[in-house]
């Protein structure tokens, strides 16, 4: 009988294993996302560019060491890089804020943007953060126009625009610097609306249940990519190996859109963005937007 | 119709506008009133009405609470839109109602919005835009942070045709709301007292531990950051909305 109990523990091990090894939970994908030692934004950009200079400031009120942004060359080509930055030790985690952004980080990556926009060089963004920063600061400086103002803004931007999905997708914070032409997640990471744990306290009345909350948000990559909120999934190896895969798909897809008539590349993202939703007796949504970007067109 | 103000708590005879008479305090309108407020009597004509929620990432209970807000507040969902005129100017109006599940923004609020915004950029006539919302709807996972994005890039389309959007914000406007259209007015108006910014009292004080200044995060303290261009009494909206719309006419 002990036997036989051993026999069915072994064999309930191996299941549970083999269950891991195709789909981890969803709350080890959050643990896995948020894992100190992770590679973040600058670790990719410095092994993805040839060169790199970071650029500091939004000429508004200061500089936001939470997001980093700057020029790199990506085989041959200038590419604006603007990131979130939860910073490498402890000190870094304290002057980052945990990679929670004030509103100067997004005003810092809207003038990044705007001037890439100027001189026609594609922009690719790192996204890991938890969130923008919840302080009485943030709020007097305007975190919601601030975030706001961006996604008007890279709705519309006349250069192409890749995002990366590299740790934490935390809500507005990671949508402030997350409207783009392809959204890409590494395969650990993770993109939502509030944290488990947020969503846990508000809806579940619970904070401890945050581990059945990320079952529920489903927000891993592999939820995401069903849903058609992001493009692809990128297998995570050594930090070497997946820049290594994310710079093949920066040189694959610049190439495609840069080539792409600048008014294509503004409608298809609009058109992408404009879809987005699940609503009952929804009849030929697109009819409407064609007609404005036909108008738009005569305005121009 | 005699009501005990929240705020003062006295007794409150209330007339249309439903200000407290002791001590100015603003309660929420309905949509139908503030349809009422604004519109010319019986110029108001429902867009979208048909629009319903889905329940995109399968979540328990979703459909229950729909359908138990549905009947509390008499509302399909969270916004209206349609059309109307204002002292006889034509306008797309949308008007937000937080008795429906806090005003959140979840897939048919996002599709409502960006579709008042986009059929002003289609006819020229402006957009007014009633806010009152807790944020995105967490019962949509993903999707209802999408709907910050597709309701910013209409506004950017709208900008494009040069066609107005006005925004009235009402108690409360945080969240998701806060960190999209609601922002993006070309003019940007609230009610007295209203609650306006993207992180709640409670997420600040629990997450950072940081003290509350005096009056955070109220109209008057948003018109004195600089995110508002006017504090506007319900009793001056309409007339406001008519001079906005009159001075905000291209070429002419």
């Amino acid at each position: 009988m002990d036997r036989l109990q051993d026999t069915v523990g072994a064999m309930e091990k191996i299941i549970d294993s083999d269950r891991e090894a195709k789909h981890p939970s969803a709350w080890e994908y959050v643990l896995r996302s948020r894992k100190a030692g992770r590679p973040g934004a600058k670790t990719f950009i410095d092994l993805i560019c040839d060169s790199f200079m970071e650029l500091h400031g939004d000429r508004v009120y200061g500089d936001d060491p939470a997001m980093i942004g700057g020029i790199g060359i990506v085989d041959g080509r200038a590419v604006t890089f603007i990131g979130n930055r939860k910073g490498a030790n402890l000190k870094e985690n304290v002057l980052c804020n945990y990679g929670m952004s004030n509103p100067e980080g997004y005003r810092k990556a809207l003038r990044l943007a705007k001037q890439a926009e100027k001189f026609s060089r594609p922009i690719v963004c790192f996204i890991d953060t938890p969130g923008a920063y919840p302080g009485v600061g943030a709020e007097e400086r305007g975190i919601g126009e601030a975030i706001a103002r961006n996604l008007k803004v890279f709705s519309t931007l006349n250069v192409p625009i890749l995002v990366f999905i590299i740790g934490e997708g935390g809500s507005g914070g990671a949508l402030g610097i997350g409207v783009g032409d392809k959204l890409y997640m590494l395969e650990s990471a993770v993109y939502s609306v509030i944290t488990p744990e947020g969503f846990a306290s508000i809806l579940l009345r619970d904070p401890s249940r945050a581990r059945e909350a990320a079952e529920a948000m489903k927000m891993t990559s592999r939820h995401l990519k069903e849903f058609k909120v992001i493009h692809d999934i990128i297998e995570e190896g050594s930090a070497e190996e997946t820049a290594l895969r994310i710079k093949k798909i920066i040189i694959r897809d610049l190439d495609v859109l840069c080539a792409k008539p600048v008014n294509h590349l503004v409608r298809y993202r609009i058109r992408k963005i404009r879809g987005i939703g699940e609503v009952a007796n929804l009849k030929a949504w697109w009819r409407p937007l064609l007609e404005v970007f036909a108008k738009t067109e005569t305005l121009r | 119709m005699v009501e005990q103000c929240p705020s003062c708590h006295g007794e409150a005879t209330l007339d249309s506008l439903k200000v407290c008479p002791l001590c100015g305090h603003y309660f929420p309108l309905t949509i139908a009133e503030r349809i009422a407020l604004v519109a010319d009597e019986g110029s108001f004509v429902e867009m979208a009405e048909e629009l319903r929620s889905g329940n995109p990432i399968h979540l328990e209970g979703y459909e229950e609470k729909l359908r138990e807000n549905q009947k509390k507040s008499s509302l399909a969902d969270a916004a209206m839109i349609g059309r109307c005129t204002i002292d006889g100017r034509r306008a797309i109006l949308g008007i937000m109602s937080f008795a429906f599940m806090g005003g959140s923004m979840g897939s048919v609020v996002g599709e409502k919005i960006t579709q008042a915004i986009l059929e002003g950029a289609l006819s020229g006539d402006p957009v007014v835009l009633f806010t009152a919302s807790g944020g995105a709807r967490m019962q949509e996972g993903i999707f209802s942070l999408m709907q910050m994005a597709k309701t910013a890039s209409a506004a950017a389309l709208l900008e494009e045709t040069h066609t107005p959007l006005f925004l009235v914000l009402t108690n409360p406007t945080t969240g998701g709301v806060t960190a999209s259209f609601a922002m993006l007015g070309d003019v940007i108006l609230a009610e007295p007292g209203a609650i306006i910014g993207f992180a709640g009292p409670r997420v600040i004080e629990g997450t950072i531990g940081e003290r509350l200044p005096k009056g955070f995060q109220r109209s008057e303290f948003q018109l004195e950051k600089g995110f508002v261009d006017a504090i506007v009494e319900r009793a001056e909206l309409k007339k406001t909305l008519r001079f906005l719309i009159d001075t905000h006419r291209r070429g002419r």
